[in-house]
């Protein structure tokens, strides 16, 4: 019996940034249906390995396999066509439009396709359905859905963003501290909707600070020291200070 | 002991949810009710100000000068659709008056050669989308902070250039009989240019709404930064809403040529402030993303009526750049207003959601 290979791996993955070295051969998987907890302490490498999954920065050295296959990622637009999408802390959402505007914005439906994307006629409708429909099924819940999200509240707007994500990932969505801007109520729906998006099967990189939400969710955690990768294990409550001297690098 | 607490705690947040949701439903009502008034205020305003200039002088609401304040306006409401689309985009286009001054010269220099209407109108036109061109293209690829000083100057070489292209330096009277009767003529009791105006309004209309490309003007101007991370070509965005901002005063100098029969450096002085005016009294934001075509037209239009009013008022024309400015200044504030309530607005969601 031979397994899938996964979704995501990164294998050896170096990246500098004149004499900081950011990332020292690490290497991780992540795979379908599970959410993969990745932790560390600021300045850790966090947020440069995901920049890298995502196009942001290239690697140094380090392969990128995309269910198996090896693939250079050198925009966001080409990490987006390999079917990753990445919600960042700022959320990229436009205020001035609506939550369907903002799912489609830059991938717009659109006709007649001889014309180029930016001459094409808006399918308002066709989006306004589809984004209504994906909502629903992650089962988010807004105020007014012809509203620009400017009206709505944090945890909304959170929802949004990690929705969009899921209508065109194919193969991994990244949270970047989905929950750090959000009280305890918005937290929790935030969470569930990372539990509804793992149960359809994909595979979820989800980068917080909070052990709480790791042990709850995660099903795999990596923790990352100074740019090398310290740890792996699955997050239980039993071994959660473990976790949190890898994090600090206090040996109990 | 313990116990209790934990109970209480329990039940609190309940009650409490329930209170704040019976409160604040109310208080997003209110909110969503003043946001609209605020988005129908421009217009508001400006029916409540003919009725009472009307009141006021029997002479205003006449056909004759009715259509006196449309084709006065018509200048500024054409010119005023392209500073829209640029302020859309959180940028703005200083040049439209010099760089429309700069048209109708060579419109001049053109006719001085051909008599033809077409050619002299194709000009006019094409001058005002290069100089439009040139804008946006030193904007975005000379990677400049802010549009405000590459219109600054560009406003300063076309107000040289069309000074020292035009024969004499000064005004040249005559235009093709084409243009001239744009001006003269009237087509079911308007003024030809208010079709020109309604011509241009329609076509931007259908770009900004219905066109994906419209779309993406909204999308830089509300969040350039996720514009960039959406994969939207924001460069070429920006240029384009450049060279329709220069376009449209090209199309700006054919309606001002036809009405005075004459090409002339000096036109279109202190048009870009009318324009930018224009745009923010009829409701747009001056932080981008926010508005629509009606606020430029409602703005031109309220500026055209307070100057014919206050014409006919015999009031003096320094007043009237007083009351402009000063209606300027509220619009602003307005701006500021709408902010404030949507970021209540979003508080009061957090406090509501189950």
């Amino acid at each position: 019996m031979t397994t899938p290979p996964p979704v995501l791996a990164i294998r050896r993955a170096e990246k500098r940034f004149g004499a900081v070295h950011a990332l020292k051969s690490v290497s991780l998987e992540a795979h379908r249906g599970q959410v993969l907890a990745l932790l560390g302490d600021n300045g850790a490498g966090k947020s440069t390995l995901v920049k890298c999954i995502s196009g942001v920065h290239a690697l140094d050295e380090g392969e990128i396999l995309l269910d198996g296959e090896a693939v250079a990622i050198h925009s966001p637009a080409a990490a987006r066509r390999f079917g990753i999408e990445t919600v960042y802390q700022d959320l990229a959402l436009f205020d001035n439009l609506t939550p369907a505007q903002n799912f489609y914005c830059g991938r717009e439906i659109a006709f007649p396709s001889w014309l180029p994307q930016g001459l094409r006629l808006l399918k308002g409708r066709a989006m306004d359905r589809q984004a209504a429909a994906v909502l629903d099924r992650l089962k988010v819940k807004l105020p007014r859905f012809d509203a620009p999200v400017a009206l709505m509240s944090g945890g909304q707007r959170q929802a949004i963003a990690v929705a969009r994500a899921t209508v065109f990932a194919r193969k991994v969505v990244i949270l970047d501290e989905p929950t750090a801007a959000l009280g305890v109520r918005e937290s929790r729906k935030v969470l569930d909707l990372v539990a509804q998006l793992r149960a359809e099967g994909n595979a979820v990189i989800l980068i917080t600070h909070n052990m709480e939400h790791v042990i709850e969710l995660a099903d795999r955690a990596v923790v990352l020291r100074q740019g090398r990768k310290v740890g792996e294990l699955k997050p239980t409550r039993a071994n959660q200070q473990e976790l949190v001297s890898m994090i600090v690098g206090a040996e109990a | 002991m313990g116990r209790t607490v934990v109970n209480v705690a329990d039940e609190r947040p309940d009650i409490a949810a329930d209170a704040a949701r019976e409160r604040t439903s109310g208080g997003s009502a209110l909110i969503a009710l003043s946001l609209r008034l605020l988005s129908i205020g421009p217009l508001l305003i400006l029916v409540l100000l003919a009725g009472t200039i009307g009141l006021l002088t029997p002479a205003f609401l006449t056909p004759g000068n009715l259509g006196n304040i449309v084709a006065q306006t018509a200048v500024i409401a054409t010119v005023a659709i392209g500073q829209h689309l640029v302020i859309l985009t959180r940028g703005i286009d200083l040049s439209v008056g010099a760089n429309l001054a700069l048209a109708t010269v060579i419109g001049s220099l053109v006719f001085r050669q051909v008599d033809s209407a077409a050619l002299v109108m194709a000009a006019m036109a094409l001058s005002g989308a290069l100089v439009g061109a040139v804008n946006g293209i030193a904007y975005v690829y000379g990677r400049l902070p802010h549009p405000f000083i590459i219109t600054l100057a560009t406003l300063s070489i076309c107000r040289g250039l069309a000074l020292e292209l035009a024969v004499g330096h000064t005004t040249m009277r005559g235009m093709p009989e084409g243009i001239a009767a744009l001006g003269r003529s009237t087509s079911f009791g308007l003024p030809s240019s208010f079709f020109v105006v309604a011509g241009v309004a329609a076509l931007v209309l259908v770009m900004a709404k219905a066109m994906v490309w419209g779309r993406w003007i909204y999308a830089v101007g509300g969040q350039p930064e996720a514009a960039v991370q959406m994969g939207i070509p924001v460069k070429g965005v920006l240029v384009t809403t450049y060279v329709l901002s220069g376009l449209c005063a090209g199309i700006g100098a054919v309606i001002l040529a036809g009405r005075t029969e004459a090409g002339s450096p000096l036109y279109g002085n202190l048009l870009e402030l009318d324009t930018i005016a224009a745009v923010i009294i009829g409701g747009a934001s001056f932080l981008g993303g926010r508005g629509h075509i009606g606020h430029a037209l409602v703005g031109a239009v309220m500026i055209g009526v307070i100057r014919n009013a206050l014409n006919l008022l015999g009031v003096d024309v320094f007043f009237q750049m007083i009351a402009i400015g000063l209606i300027i200044v509220l619009a602003v504030e307005a701006d500021v207003l709408r902010n404030w309530l949507e970021a209540r607005a979003r508080v009061l969601q957090a406090a509501r959601a189950p």
